[in-house]
């Protein structure tokens, strides 16, 4: 299993917050985003070329491996401070 | 010190906190950012802030161990704050003492510039036109290369 979480106007625009995929092996980021773009037509947004996206806390590139356990965060670029 | 907080802070607490805890050094810059009340779309009258609880720590702890690496600083101390905030409110409070000046002033905004790009916030505004998303600026990517 890995938790999934999306901030900024990506969560609203994907109108989810969080989710939990059941998961085994190891792959890429760029599987998971395939796997959640096969939902349907509202994971779109995820597809686009300024999101970026976190493996357990780290900003990392989509090429990046996931593991069991992990957690990925997806999210506009960042507009703190 | 690291602080993600909803409250506000007390800009001269802060800086009695640096200045009680600074020892030998010589330096300190403190610099704090507010909500402005414009924006391209209008007038501002409160924005709120997101953020990533937990990367939101480390990635504030990261940005301040690197500046510890390239300048040699006593205190630093980076305040936060998330939920929603009216316009001409305090957002974030940067701390940094140093033995000299130019260490201080370097680091306190190269935290910022890191800040800006790296630590994971994200502003809605909300403006006499409705709310709106913030766009990540070119120019806090420029400042976030020049280091």
């Amino acid at each position: 299993m890995i938790k999934i979480l999306f901030f900024g106007q990506l969560k609203e625009r994907l109108e989810c917050a969080d989710l939990n995929l059941e998961y085994a092996g190891e792959h890429t980021v760029v599987d998971v985003v395939q796997q959640l773009l096969e939902r349907g037509e509202v994971w779109r947004p995820l597809a686009e070329n300024d999101v970026l996206v976190a493996v357990n806390h780290t900003i990392c590139a989509f090429d990046a491996t996931v593991r069991d356990g992990d957690e990925i965060a997806f999210f506009p670029p960042v507009t703190g401070g | 010190m690291i602080v993600i907080q909803p409250e506000d802070f007390d800009h001269g607490e802060q800086y009695k906190r640096l200045r009680a805890r600074c020892d030998s050094d010589g330096a300190i810059v403190t610099f704090t950012g507010l909500v402005r009340d414009f924006c391209h779309h209008g007038r501002v009258s409160t924005i709120t802030l997101e953020h990533y609880p937990g990367m939101a720590e480390k990635s504030l702890m990261q940005i301040c161990a690197q500046a510890r690496k390239r300048w040699e600083l006593g205190e630093v101390t980076v305040i936060h704050r998330v939920g929603e905030l009216s316009a001409h409110e305090q957002i974030v409070f940067v701390g940094v003492t140093s033995k000299h000046r130019q260490a201080a002033f370097e680091a306190a905004e190269f935290i910022m510039d890191y800040l800006k790009t790296l630590a994971p916030f994200w502003k809605k505004e909300t403006t006499n036109h409705g709310p709106h998303w913030v766009d990540a600026k070119a120019s806090d990517q420029v400042a976030f290369e020049k280091w």
